[in-house]
């Protein structure tokens, strides 16, 4: 009896051994603090990383800024380019007629309808449509045949729904001719209707 | 300037009876005169240098008309400027025998600034005297002098006054611009009337001489400016769209002129201060220079109506509306004949543009210029005589004139640019 008695003590003191083990194992958890200036400094690391991956950040988002400005810019500048390109193009682009008339062709009525296009793109433009002839004729008739042509190219916008408020016409006769050379190719570059942006 | 009138015989004026030439006629034989040199009469130095200019004037301006020939002086027997002027002291058989059926003489008498000229024309085989006259004025009035002279030689010859004292409105170029410029029957002179530094066209006479009426690009568009040439006033027409081609109701303070305000181009009638009297025309599509008769009663017109730019004739009274020209796919810019019998006008055919002339009845078609580049703008010298018109047979567009039957085509003048649009005026010795 006395040897169990012996043994369970035994086993106890194991045990609180065991304890004791434990609770030293314990303090010297406890008694970690020193090791806690190492903790400091990593985390001084840590920070002077994270401030140096802002910064990188920061300068790629910058870049990033920089580039979408520029390409936005180069945007703007295309549509610029394209917007001033369409208006050239509206503008230098003429309709031609056949000798003495004032009838649209198929060529003309396309050209129209891309100028009718461009107007109802651009609300506060009014445009003057000139007409022109060749010199092939007499002074006087043409000044009727020119303002013949200008009304033919005004009805037909009209009709593709521009404001007739936005459309004015004039007629040059034979006074502005733009190709003197006097041949069939000047004559039928000077039949025309030419489109003035007011 | 004041006119004396002398001389035994003063001959009446009798239209009918005393025609010696029928400036119609396309077969005329032009009527040989001589123009001696002109006497002295005030001593021998004075008045030399003038006498020479106001014979040399006198000459140019009958051989101008085209029905009168004025023979060589190398061929004359007899010297009027030694042997004397007067009826009695002409000897006609020294002028019948070198050809001459005229014989005009002249003398110069000069006082400080005054010049006196005695004119006189001669009939050689009846050996009378036509015309005298006395004339005098300044030295720089000479032209007018002789020119006077020219209208009674006219009036003798023709039954009609002529040329003599009649002008020209026509455009040239400036640069880029075109002004309208004026000056005498025979190309003299030529001065600027408008300067807007535009474009200028279509100009028309009113019958006095007194106003001129044209379109103008000055503001933009092609308006309609009402000019008097003397005094600084006049009125515009500036509808919208076109405002062109005006011409005088003769005798009257009233246009006819294209406008389209009204959606079409379409005649209207205007006052001389440029308000709408009445439209003329009803016709959708191209109506375009209006040409009053001689009368007043009738216009001449442009109208695309039959699809092809033809002339069309419209009486105002009875409101009726033919057409004149069928042949050729282009025809426009009448012009109509002082007697009212003619039209002259400008076809198309084949690329090149010619002067026509066409009757009234719509025969007698002919061709007035051909093979001499383009030529437009047809317009009658008053007495029906001559046509001027535009041409490129040089190049560059210059005013030219013809008789009336399309003979000898010559250069009116010769100025920097180009000219175009020559529009006779009615004669007026006022002017």
């Amino acid at each position: 009896m006395k040897k169990r008695l012996l043994m369970n003590l035994t086993a106890a003191l194991m045990v609180s051994g065991l304890v004791f083990t434990v609770s030293c194992a314990k303090k010297t958890v406890v008694s970690e603090p020193p090791t806690g200036v190492t903790v400091d400094q990593s985390a001084e690391d840590a920070a002077a990383a994270r401030a140096q991956e802002l910064a990188k950040q920061r300068a790629m988002e910058e870049a990033q800024l920089k580039a979408d400005a520029l390409k936005e810019a180069q945007l703007k500048d295309a549509e610029f380019a394209r917007k001033a390109a369409a208006e050239r193009r509206f503008q230098s682009q003429d309709i031609h007629f056949g000798y003495d008339s004032s009838e649209l062709t198929p060529m003309s009525k396309t050209l129209l309808k891309e100028k009718a296009l461009w107007i109802e793109a651009n609300p506060m433009v009014k445009v003057s449509i000139e007409g022109h002839c060749d010199d092939r004729g007499t002074t006087e008739y043409n000044i009727a045949l020119g303002e013949r042509r200008a009304l033919s190219a005004k009805k037909f916008l009209v009709n593709l729904g521009i404001s007739e408020s936005r459309l004015t016409t004039i007629s040059f006769g034979e006074e502005r001719p733009l190709d003197l050379a006097g041949n069939d190719a000047a004559w039928a570059k000077n039949r025309r209707a030419h489109f003035v942006i007011k | 300037m004041t006119v004396l009138l002398f001389g035994g015989v003063f001959p009446r004026y009798v239209a009918a009876q005393h025609a010696y030439i029928n400036i119609s006629d396309p077969f005329l034989r032009k009527s040989p005169v001589a123009v001696p040199d002109f006497k002295l009469l005030g001593g021998q130095d004075a008045g030399a240098g003038l006498a020479l200019e106001a014979r040399t004037i006198l000459a140019n301006a009958l051989e101008f008309t085209g029905y009168i020939k004025v023979l060589e002086k190398a061929s004359y027997i007899e010297e009027p400027a030694v042997t004397g002027i007067t009826r009695a002291e002409v000897n006609f058989k020294n002028w019948t025998v070198v050809g001459a059926e005229l014989l005009v003489t002249g003398g110069v008498v000069k006082s400080g600034d005054t010049v006196q000229l005695k004119l006189r024309l001669f009939d050689t085989f009846t050996e009378r005297l036509l015309v005298g006259k006395v004339y005098s004025g300044g030295p720089t009035d000479i032209r007018r002098m002789v020119h006077r002279f020219c209208s009674e030689i006219s009036l003798h010859l023709t039954g009609n006054r002529g040329i003599f004292s009649s002008r020209l409105a026509f455009i040239s170029t400036q640069g880029k611009n075109k002004e309208i410029f004026v000056c005498d029957f025979d190309g003299y002179q030529p001065r600027q009337v408008t300067r807007h530094n535009s474009i200028s066209l279509s100009p028309s006479w009113s019958s006095d001489g007194q106003w001129l009426a044209y379109t103008s690009y000055v503001k933009g568009n092609p308006d309609l400016y009402i000019k008097n040439l003397k005094q600084n006033r006049g009125a515009s027409v500036r509808f919208k769209g076109v405002n062109i081609t005006p011409d005088w109701v003769p005798g009257q303070f009233a246009l006819a002129a294209t406008l389209s305000y009204e959606g079409d181009q379409e005649i209207y009638l205007l006052t001389g201060k440029g308000k709408v009297i009445k439209r003329l025309t009803r016709s959708w599509g191209i109506d375009v220079s209006p040409e009053f008769s001689p009368d007043g009663k009738k216009i001449a017109f442009v109208s695309k109506r039959a699809g092809t730019p033809q002339i069309y004739i419209k009486d105002l009274e009875t409101e009726t509306v033919r057409r004149l020209t069928f042949q050729g796919r282009y025809n426009t810019s009448p012009a109509w004949s002082p007697d009212g019998d003619r039209i002259a006008y400008v076809g198309v055919v084949k690329g090149e543009i010619n002067i026509y002339m066409i009757g009234l009845d719509g025969n007698g078609l002919v061709q007035l210029t051909r093979t001499a580049g383009d030529n437009e703008d047809p317009s009658w010298s008053p007495d029906g005589s001559l046509i001027t018109f535009t041409s490129t047979r040089e190049g560059s567009s210059r005013i030219f004139v013809m008789t009336a039957t399309g003979g000898e085509q010559r250069r009116l003048l010769l100025m920097e640019g180009a000219q175009t649009d020559s529009e006779w005026s009615q004669g007026n010795e006022n002017n």
